[in-house]
């Protein structure tokens, strides 16, 4: 049972779910992205994202099954290691020997559990109440209108972008961090960090923009 | 030069600990760390108080019994030294000096800078060793090739010296990098693979059961390490650690 217990395994099971995280990260930006490029494009990928019985009875579940998991065992890793220091350092300088959002990974975090909120509130529960409570005739190109009117609103607009920056940082740690958990640091790692610290600054920025697009194009 | 110190004071391992100031005069640049804490030793001994308890061996960056989170940093601002190297060349006249025992709940305080790292000689004695048939038997290791790299490798990661400086530099306390050091050490060497499997999975679970915390690769231990030991050790570790669990 260490395997499932133990401090490694912890942090193995926080690498494996992150990843699992990032992948799904990407291919939400692409499919996001073609709201910029072709909305036509959009409306059809979210409507077989919507009606696909794949995506919507295995991957979804698995998903919310993923983000469960990651913050759940991020809060318990947070509580169980401040408890390892009950008395604090009068003067503690974690600027000289690590950067802030290593250090911070519970802060970001906490803030794109929120953003989720908000994200689920905006998208998620309107689209569950749509398909499977009431009864709607299905509408192919709905989806582009109704992102846009989401993102007609600046203060809307403004939370996604700071919740992008916060998403960066999040990711600026996690992504290559997942790797040296389990156990991949050799001859290769820099350059796979560069990747990783590509993507968790690409990635949150074409978010941003996505939304910002959005919004000056009402 | 003119300091002010500001240093940790704790009676015993129950009392409630405080910082106090002291002001000290005369440190010369070319002092250690701990020859500073000996001058002002003498001052309160000659004034009749009590001298500050700290750890301290060698004097040579060798023993690993030094320790010290000077001004948030363990053994201070300098990179790859310890306390006892450290000079007051790093510090400039006028300077106030936080000096605090390194914190974590398996580092208990035995008095003022003074912590008991016991806890560090139960997860080498769960696992960090060769076992050898010295009854006459023994094969000389050099006998055994080794593999340039590994040897290499085997050495540095067998400088670590446990003194702390990992437990006390990262924010969860965790003990990870000294113990990825002694698991690699002998992971990587012929004579040590025997062992390997139960080395892993003992050492791994002493170092939960004393209460360190978990690593989130900030990296920071690496940084503070008076020896330079590599995260690269934390990998292997984690390797040999997921292979022996799945062997059984």
């Amino acid at each position: 049972m260490a395997i499932l217990t133990s401090s490694i395994a912890r942090k193995v099971a926080m690498a494996l779910s992150g990843l699992f995280l990032v992948i799904f990260l990407a291919q939400h930006f692409i499919i996001n992205l073609t709201s910029v490029i072709d909305p036509e494009t959009f409306n059809s990928l979210s409507h077989f994202m919507g009606h696909n019985f794949f995506v919507q009875f295995l991957a979804q579940p698995l998903l919310i099954f993923g983000v469960i998991f990651h913050f759940i065992m991020g809060f318990v890793l947070e509580i169980r290691n401040r408890g390892a220091r009950s008395i604090k350092y009068q003067s503690f300088k974690g600027n000289e020997n690590s950067t802030w959002a290593s250090r911070n990974m519970i802060i970001s975090g906490a803030v794109i559990l929120a953003f989720l909120g908000l994200h689920f509130y905006d998208f998620w529960f309107p689209e569950i109440v749509h398909k499977y409570i009431e009864s709607h005739p299905i509408d192919e190109t709905r989806y582009y209108t109704e992102l846009l009117q989401k993102f007609e609103s600046p203060i809307r607009t403004a939370l996604y972008s700071l919740s992008f920056v916060l998403l960066a940082l999040h990711l600026w740690h996690g992504f290559s961090s997942s790797f040296q958990s389990m156990g991949w640091n050799n001859k290769y790692s820099k350059a796979l960090q560069g990747f990783t610290k590509f993507y968790a600054i690409f990635i949150p920025l074409g978010f941003v923009f996505i939304a910002i697009y959005l919004h000056l194009n009402q | 030069m003119k300091l002010t110190l500001k240093i940790w004071r704790q009676k015993n391992n129950k009392a409630k600990g405080e910082l106090k100031t002291y002001p000290i005069d005369g440190i010369e640049g070319d002092m250690s760390f701990l020859e500073m804490l000996d001058v002002l030793n003498e001052e309160l001994i000659n004034k009749g108080d009590e001298p500050v308890v700290f750890d301290h061996d060698c004097r040579e960056g060798i023993c690993g019994s030094c320790s010290l989170q000077i001004n948030g940093e363990p053994h201070g601002p300098d990179r790859l030294v310890t306390t006892c190297q450290l000079h007051m060349r790093m510090f400039k006249d006028g300077d106030t000096i936080t000096i605090e025992p390194f914190r974590a709940n398996a580092f208990p305080v035995i008095k003022d800078l003074m912590v008991d790292r016991s806890s560090f000689e139960r997860i080498q004695q769960a696992g960090g060793y060769v076992s050898v048939n010295t009854s006459g038997n023994t094969i000389d290791a050099n006998a055994i090739p080794v593999n340039k790299q590994d040897a290499d490798d085997s050495f540095n990661a067998a400088t670590c010296i446990g003194c702390g400086a990992c437990v006390a530099a990262c924010k969860n306390a965790s003990a990870m990098l000294f113990t990825a050091a002694k698991v690699s050490q002998f992971a990587l060497l012929p004579q040590g693979k025997v062992e390997a499997t139960e080395r892993v999975l003992n050492m791994v679970a002493q170092m939960d059961k004393e209460g360190f915390g978990n690593c989130t690769n900030t990296g920071a231990c690496e940084i503070e390490c008076p020896k330079g030991i590599s995260l690269e050790n934390i990998a292997r570790m984690n390797r040999e650690y997921l292979s022996a669990s799945l062997k059984g």
